[in-house]
């Protein structure tokens, strides 16, 4: 099915399932500790060996020497997968760096060796006795200090509309300011792992995968084998924000190590290598300027971003919503890449808008005080409802980021704040409130599922779709019941095997709205056989109730089905309705810190939102993703950073004991309001995404609250009590 | 496949190699070499109700011995090093970070797991609230987070003062005693307050 | 982890027998802080002798009107203990304000004294560390170091002392008592127990090999406003920046000691006699000698603020 124009009324529309607060239909799994993660997999892979990643000790260099003697004969190994017996491996695409290294050395911890024993306590031991001797080489690791070094990376780095220079020269009210935001980790839960199996030539992984199929094309290309070989089966993930888009080191060394030892292996990779090993959120130094007449009205904005990565790496596109967002005539963004040879930076829940909006959205509040105009009423001034790059002829599919702002504010009690910084004391705490707009691109993916109902009238969809904690077996459950009018509780959904359709996959907040649409499409499909098997046209059948109804006829869904149910797989495809319209999604956060008189101990009281993205398919479990990202908004503002060591080049806090990330006592109860919106240029579910939007500009809220509080501005992130006392002091 | 079911045919299996001396008690698991440089250590324990033999390389941690011995995987590895609370059970009585304690420290002990407090047929009212609460996402750390909820409310029915109780002698359920009791959990999704929310509903249909 | 033999020790007096026999036995109690680093090979014993049987668990009054606390109480329970908040509220305050609720249930009085730094370079097996690998050089020292010591510390070592606990005891002037692999017992003040880095900073207690901690005796209480205030990156779960125990007595007298800045826990008498001048006095008495790295020096200033908010606590109670 094709998706080339706006969407007219459709069955999703009854919103009799779809758009309903359900529980979660794989709840019961979860809280009951059923639900198979990667590295549980007893009953697919039985006697599974285990595998332990030895990592690089250097940054970047060579392995001079290896010695395996004393690892190899240690009790119950039973085998080392090295650079110098894996074969030749070609690089995934989306890899930057290989993930077995050897000779060669692009980072610290990257993969060097796997140890496989018979049990985890062997394979962890022996790893610890692997010789290895390096020639180190020089590298370079401090951004800061290489930012001149910056090249244009390419691709849409650079943008421009009317004359910024002339335009921000002649503005009456100018901001120009830089900040900062340092490297991140996803942290998520479970550890990357995978169990892996061969059977002849084939390769099975248990893996925990946010894209099924790249990883099956991954794991192809990395091994030299035919895709047809290769099986990802991912059912639960126990969060990935991004770390999981790919195929890392985990999933090959398994693989690699089966195949050696002639046995299922598994491997975790431990906690304490992820961030070095595994991929981060790229820091970036940003400067913004903004030109707006003496109301705030934005005549010249301009963004610059200046990110570190790899040889062959990319950018942190942190100036992506800065082309988007706020009206002005004449804008320029601008990335420069800075080749660091720090692990891999990769895509972080809201790659580019996460960190360009902690940036962007203090500058707005720096606007807003420079004009003397209250925040809100200043994002407001500066709407555009149209690509303000392209023009009018570009519209928005649908914006009601106003809205969101007004609707928000009230529900907030923003109208209690007081302008002046450092007023309101509460006992030992001086309390401010800050806002900020969320804006979070909306991607669209081509996505397939098969549907069926079997004799007994029960209804199955199988797509290589991923729930990461995201929702998605609701979901795509609730639109299986909608398009085809049975309760949730007859829908059986299966996710995350590369034997079912291709799917979008979860990344890019693009999951929830792409992968139904998928199932639409293949719901489509199979109304139309289930209403030549009823012989009713099926542009008239009615779907409700478990039957298939034409005037006053019926049939049941179970009796069309037969004995050998019935079976649909389709696709939806985009045309270019992206194009002609730009589409986003949008919000704004609200936020109340109390700040300590003399320790400056930050505490976030509580938080707010408003957001329009487009159809909520489950208000439930839209909302779990929207505060959650609030929180990890709230780490970024406060106390998310990876401390990088520029001599040994590493980053040095590589355990959740020392990367701090927000606990139960740091977040208070949070709101969130949803603004009624149906977007028909995004999708026939008229929906958009919501996992990545509640992090964007969540952090910035908290930032200008402390600024509210406090009247310190600080703009290098996260803002802890050290730079707090020392902007007071200063 | 439910672990409860794994875990009574390990119990039956155990029992019929209880006779023969067999190195491992748990059907589940692979049959351990002799290979490992540590004697295997006999550790018996009663897990959810039932007793377990189990024969231990003496560095296995509680969580592997639950995890990869008694395929118990309910009780989840975040860190394994005590730094997330993804392990938490609860050991006579008392929630504790399974991956920093071996199980040869536990002989004779009794340990109850998320298999232990409730079956998706058969839910405790902790992992009822916590479906209705929508507290988790990805479901990894949900395990931990119910075990220590449950333990949580009984610590502070006897009296446990927190870091955030006001008075020590006077300890009292609020959503900050809640929030500071649970933050030895982290939760990457941050369905915090949807869980401090399904804590209160457990709390509040307990009083 | 390497592998070891492990044995359930019988008596107090076998156990130090045992540990002062075998070469690289440890003792272990609740392990929440041993076989953390036993994981990473920092720490490699090749015995380990489990004392968690040795009824050393009880609270009871001594004969001086003090408490005697067996090394086994564990953290919940002896912040818990009704005697312990009444009468020495600091040590419950210091002891909740640590760790979190599953890591209380299984740590040990005894252990929480034993605890190692959190320097990442010592939690890092591949970078130099004085501490863990003697001789091999300090990565903090030039490297990261916000988190670390800026009193006590040594050109060797900056590590600082990660225990609540400690801070608060080191407050109340507790003896840790003993028993050697001799069967000889012994009582050693809290201020002499842990070892500043100097050149061996891979030396950090008194303790002799072998040497068992039986329990921790307190004096008779001192009375007064027991507070323990820790300031820290996140609301809890985690180590300290700062962490201040205070008493102010009836009498006017005042006791501080301090946690997160010291290679071991810090308390001077200068900063005690300071307590009347208030909270610029007592933190400039307490930091003689401070040596500050450009991350961590904000240490003074936190210090200052945070006995500053001790003081405005103590104001409003009054």
């Amino acid at each position: 099915m094709k998706f080339d124009t706006p969407a007219g009324p459709n069955p999703i529309d009854r919103g009799r399932v779809i758009g309903i607060p359900h529980d979660r239909i794989d709840g019961a799994a979860k809280v009951t500790g059923s639900a198979p993660y990667a590295y549980e997999r007893h009953d697919a892979a039985p006697n599974a060996a285990y595998g332990w990643i030895v990592g690089s000790a250097i940054a970047k260099g060579r392995i001079a020497t290896m010695d395996l003697r004393a690892a190899e004969t240690a009790p119950g190994v039973l085998g080392i997968v090295t650079h110098a017996n894996a074969g030749k491996l070609g690089k995934g695409s989306m890899n930057t760096a290989p993930l077995l290294g050897g000779p060669q050395v692009d980072h610290y911890e990257q993969a060097v060796a796997l140890v496989i024993a018979d049990t985890f306590e062997n394979a962890r031991d022996a790893a610890k006795l692997v010789r290895i001797d390096y020639a180190a080489a020089d590298g370079r690791f401090d951004l800061a200090a290489d930012q001149a070094r910056g090249v244009n990376p390419g691709k849409d780095a650079d943008t421009k509309a009317g004359d910024f220079d002339a335009g921000f020269a002649k503005a009456a009210v100018k901001i120009d300011q830089h900040y900062t935001t340092p490297d991140h980790s996803h942290a998520m839960m479970e550890p990357h792992a995978t169990t892996a199996a061969w059977n002849g030539d084939r390769l099975t992984l248990w893996t925990s995968n946010q894209m099924i199929a790249w990883g099956v094309g991954e794991v192809a290309k990395t091994l030299g084998i035919p895709k047809e070989k290769v099986r990802l089966v991912s059912p639960y993930i126990g969060g990935g924000f991004g770390s999981k888009l790919f195929l890392r080191a985990d999933a090959l060394l398994a693989a690699l190590g089966a195949k050696q030892v002639g046995r299922p292996v598994k491997v975790a990779i431990a906690r304490h290598q992820i961030p070095n090993n595994t991929t981060h959120r790229p820091a970036t130094i940003q400067r913004i300027r903004i030109g707006a007449d003496k109301d705030g009205v934005i005549d010249a904005i301009g963004h610059e971003v200046w990110s570190g990565d790899l040889p062959g790496g990319g950018p942190e596109t942190a100036a992506q919503q800065t082309r988007l967002l706020y009206r002005g005539p004449n804008r320029m963004t601008a990335h420069r890449l800075v080749t660091l040879d720090l692990p891999e930076g990769n895509a972080m829940r809201a790659p580019g808008e996460a960190v360009g909006l902690l940036a962007l959205e203090i500058a707005m509040d720096e606007l807003a005080e420079a004009c003397n105009i209250d925040p809100v009423e200043l994002r407001i001034r500066n709407d555009v409802q149209y690509d303000p790059e392209a023009g009018p002829q570009r519209p928005f599919s649908s914006r009601k980021l106003v809205e969101c702002l007004r609707a928000g504010a009230d529900h907030f009690g923003w109208a209690k704040r007081n302008p002046k910084p450092g007023q309101v004391r509460d006992g030992r705490w001086l309390v401010g409130m800050g806002v900020a707009a969320a804006f979070r691109n909306n991607l669209v993916q081509k996505s397939g599922a098969r549907i069926g109902v079997d004799a007994k009238g029960r209804v199955i969809v199988e797509t290589d779709m991923t729930d990461i904690g995201t929702g998605t077996y609701t979901i795509v459950a609730q639109t299986a019941a909608e398009m085809l009018g049975v309760p949730l509780d007859q829908v059986t959904v299966r996710l995350g095997d590369s034997r079912f359709p291709v799917s979008a996959g979860s990344g890019g907040q693009w999951g929830a709205n792409s992968a139904t649409a998928g199932v639409y499409a293949a719901a489509m499909a199979l109304r139309t056989k289930l209403a030549e098997q009823a012989g009713y046209p099926a542009d008239q059948a009615l779907f409700e109730d478990g039957l298939v109804k034409l005037a006053n006829k019926s049939q049941t869904l179970a009796s069309l089905a037969g004995r050998d149910g019935l079976w649909a797989e389709d696709s939806m495809d985009y045309g270019d309705l992206d194009k002609r319209y730009a589409q986003a999604t949008f919000g704004a956060h609200f936020c109340e810190v109390g700040v300590d008189i003399d320790t400056a101990e930050v505490r976030v009281r509580r938080m707010g939102g408003a957001f329009a993205a487009g159809r909520i398919l489950n208000p439930k479990s839209a909302r779990s993703q929207v505060i959650g990202a609030m929180t990890m908004g709230v780490g970024a503002a406060l106390m998310e950073a990876l401390d990088v060591d520029t001599r040994f080049g590493f980053f040095v806090n590589h355990d959740m004991a020392e990367y701090m990330v927000p606990v139960h006592a740091d977040i208070p109860q949070q709101d969130v309001l949803f603004v009624d919106e149906l977007d028909d240029k995004s999708s026939p579910m008229k929906a958009k995404g919501v996992g990545e939007l509640g992090i964007c500009g969540a952090g910035a809220a908290v930032a200008n609250a402390i600024y509210n509080a406090t009247g310190l501005r600080l703009r290098d992130y996260p803002l802890t009590i050290d730079k707090l006392l020392k902007a007071q002091a200063a | 496949m439910s672990s409860d079911h794994l875990t009574r045919r390990g119990l039956l299996q155990g029992s019929a190699v209880l006779a023969a001396a067999a190195p491992t008690l748990s059907a589940a698991a692979p049959t351990p070499k002799t290979s490992g440089a540590n004697a295997m250590m006999p550790v018996e324990l009663t897990v959810n109700g039932r007793e377990v033999h189990l024969q231990l390389d003496p560095r296995t941690s509680l969580l592997d011995a639950l995890r990869e011995h008694l395929h118990l995987t309910g009780t989840k590895k975040g860190c394994d090093h005590g730094q997330c609370g993804a392990c938490t059970v609860i050991v006579e009585g008392r929630r504790i970070n399974s991956c920093l304690t071996l199980a040869v420290m536990h002989d004779g002990e009794k340990v109850t797991t998320i298999e232990g407090l409730g079956t998706p047929e058969k839910l405790h009212p902790m992992q009822r609230a916590f479906i209705v609460h929508d507290g988790y996402q990805c479901g990894y750390c949900t395990p931990g987070q119910i075990c220590s909820a449950v333990s949580v409310l009984e610590e502070i029915k006897a009296g446990i003062p927190s870091h955030v109780t006001d008075d020590l002698d006077d300890v009292a359920l609020s959503d900050m005693e809640l929030r500071e009791r649970m933050s030895g959990n982290i939760c990457r999704c941050a369905a915090y307050p949807n869980i401090i929310a399904a804590m209160r509903d457990v709390a509040e249909a307990k009083a | 982890m390497r592998p070891f033999t492990y044995e359930r020790a019988t008596s107090v007096a076998a156990a130090a027998k045992a540990a002062g026999s075998v070469q690289g036995a440890r003792f272990i109690a609740g392990g929440t802080n041993l076989l953390d680093l036993m994981k990473l090979q920092i720490e490699t014993p090749t015995h380990l002798i489990d004392v968690n049987h040795l009824g050393l668990d009880r609270i009871e009054k001594t004969e001086e009107g003090g408490l005697r606390i067996g090394a086994l109480v564990r953290n919940t329970d002896l912040a818990a203990d009704k005697a312990v908040r009444r009468d020495y509220a600091v040590l419950s305050r210091a002891l909740l304000a640590g760790a979190s609720g599953q890591l209380r249930n299984k740590a040990t009085t005894g252990g929480n004294l034993l605890q190692r730094t959190r320097c990442p370079y010592f939690y890092d097996t591949r970078m130099p560390c004085n501490k863990r690998q003697p001789g091999s050089g300090c990565g903090a020292m030039q490297g990261m170091s916000r988190s670390l010591a800026i009193l006590g510390t040594s050109d060797a070592c900056l590590a600082q002392h990660p225990s609540d606990m400690a801070v608060a005891m080191r407050l109340l002037d507790a003896q840790v008592d003993t028993m050697g692999a001799d069967g000889v017992a012994r009582s050693i003040p809290i201020a002499d127990f842990h070892l500043l880095p100097g050149d061996t900073p891979h030396r950090e207690t008194a303790l002799k090999a072998g040497e068992i901690i039986t329990s921790v005796t307190l004096p008779r209480p001192i009375g007064g406003t027991h507070v323990y205030r820790k300031v820290r990156d996140r609301a809890s779960y985690a180590f300290a920046l700062v962490s201040v125990a205070a008493v102010f007595g009836k009498d006017g007298t005042t006791r501080f000691a301090f946690g997160g800045i010291g290679a071991k826990p810090w308390r001077t008498p200068a900063a005690d006699a300071a307590g009347k001048q208030g909270a610029k006095a007592v933190a400039e008495a307490a930091l003689t000698g401070a040596r500050t790295t450009h991350h961590n020096d904000f240490k003074k200033t936190l210090v200052e603020r945070t006995l500053a908010s001790l003081y405005r606590q103590q104001e409003a109670r009054a």
